[in-house]
């Protein structure tokens, strides 16, 4: 979706606040909601690409004015709803519906450092063949899909050159709305900063995005 | 961040998790030792100076460093560091004439086994809008102002790709330890909006 989350290459959004000897987190809620988030995500009722997409369906004006973790609440709060682990009502009520069945949670305090350990892979062992080469030339499509796409809006239409084959994964577009893994090739593409951003951009200078198969063509 | 008439007060957000979590344990969906454990582990196990340890490493012993930039997943898994968020790395060479920036454009994809959960300047919208179109306004805005013959790749985290950044060694270092090496590379080099 042309969502504001797709802001590569836009002006206006302020000067970079940095801030020294950051920690973590800067409140105990904000541990609570990152914590919420992972421990949520082990009923597997949805998926990584299903998150992200969850976060961009935020109101543009709340995605720009909410600090990251409350965006992150407010995330998990819509996507446990639409997932039917909880209710509006027992949100709003912050009390279990009246003979709601006790659940067991599957992520236990004794499985985080083996769940932290292992992650999960994005990549899929299967056999497919690659479209394109190392070297080659090719085009981003200039396509605006509805729905979630990991193709940023600066590079499309324009042209790179595929400097790396990392192999094959799930493509996020399909998985986000659970249509299926669609597994394919995942290419690091480069495209000149002066193809991007025309000459302004120094000479030399380059972006590399990492875009699937189905984002792109030859030349 | 200080306009506090746009954002929610944080008194309100400590009240609002307060309630979910009390309602998600209730219903017996989340454990909450679960949830101290994962606290602890982004508070004090996982942070940047695992990053530190294998730049270090690759300092240190060229076998290594070839390895890490051949299948840098697998290096890094050597030194212990694997998981959420690191399942697949790619690690990028500094040279004098070539600098490496990583930015998530279109969300905030940072490699956690490595440098732990990111901050939030690099979370933010002025951050990941510039860092593709402007990367020397950027790093100059971090006080490095790189000549133009050296040339910026910027790396947009747009998959499930994890980019770490190798810096160069700095100069004098040569007679330093693994251990004190390790000590002298700091998380923002390892995004590349420093050098050492």
């Amino acid at each position: 979706m042309n969502g504001v989350h797709d802001m590569g290459g836009m002006h206006g959004l302020g000067r970079i606040e940095y801030e020294k000897n950051e920690p973590v987190f800067h409140a105990p809620w904000e541990a609570r909601t990152y914590a919420l988030t992972r421990a949520m995500a082990a009923w597997r009722k949805w998926n990584i690409d299903a998150a992200r997409h969850q976060r961009e369906l935020l109101p543009a004006e709340d995605y720009l004015r909410m600090s990251y973790y409350e965006s992150w609440l407010e995330r998990l709060v819509q996507i446990m709803v639409k997932s039917g682990l909880v209710t509006r009502a027992e949100i709003e009520t912050g009390k279990p519906a009246p003979g709601a069945p006790k659940a067991t949670p599957p992520l236990t305090a004794d499985m985080v450092p083996g769940t932290v350990r292992r992650g999960a892979a994005a990549s899929r062992d299967v056999a497919a063949a690659a479209r394109f080469k190392v070297d080659q030339k090719v085009r981003a499509l200039n396509f605006h899909p509805s729905g979630h796409t990991r193709l940023p809006r600066y590079v499309r239409g324009k042209t790179g050159t595929i400097v790396r084959n990392h192999g094959v994964f799930v493509f996020p577009d399909t998985n986000a709305h659970f249509l299926g893994e669609k597994p394919q090739h995942l290419y690091s593409v480069r495209f000149a900063a002066r193809e991007l951003w025309g000459a302004q951009a120094a000479p030399r200078d380059a972006v590399y995005v990492d875009l699937f198969e189905d984002y792109l063509e030859p030349i | 961040m200080e306009d506090h008439n746009h954002q929610t007060l944080p008194s309100d957000l400590t009240l609002r998790v307060k309630a979910l979590e009390s309602l998600l344990v209730e219903k017996g969906l989340v454990d909450p030792a679960a949830l101290d454990a994962l606290v602890d582990t982004y508070e004090h196990k996982i942070g940047p100076r695992n990053g530190g340890r294998v730049v270090a490493r690759a300092w240190v012993d060229p076998a290594y460093k070839k390895r890490l930039l051949q299948d840098a997943t697998a290096a890094i898994a050597e030194l212990g560091y694997t998981g959420a968020q690191g399942e697949h790395m790619v690690v990028v060479e500094n040279e004098s004439s070539v600098h490496n920036l990583v930015v998530c454009t279109l969300c905030s994809c940072y490699p956690w086994p490595v440098l732990g959960l990111p901050p939030v300047w690099y979370k933010s919208a002025p951050y990941r809008s510039r860092a593709v179109i402007d990367p020397r306004g950027v790093l100059a805005e971090f006080g490095l102002e790189l000549p133009q013959d050296v040339e910026i790749r910027v790396w947009d985290s747009t998959a499930e790709i994890r980019y770490l950044v190798l810096p160069e060694r700095p100069a004098g270092s040569e007679k330093m330890t693994e251990q004190e090496l390790a000590a002298l590379v700091t998380r923002d080099a390892m995004i590349g909006v420093a050098r050492l």
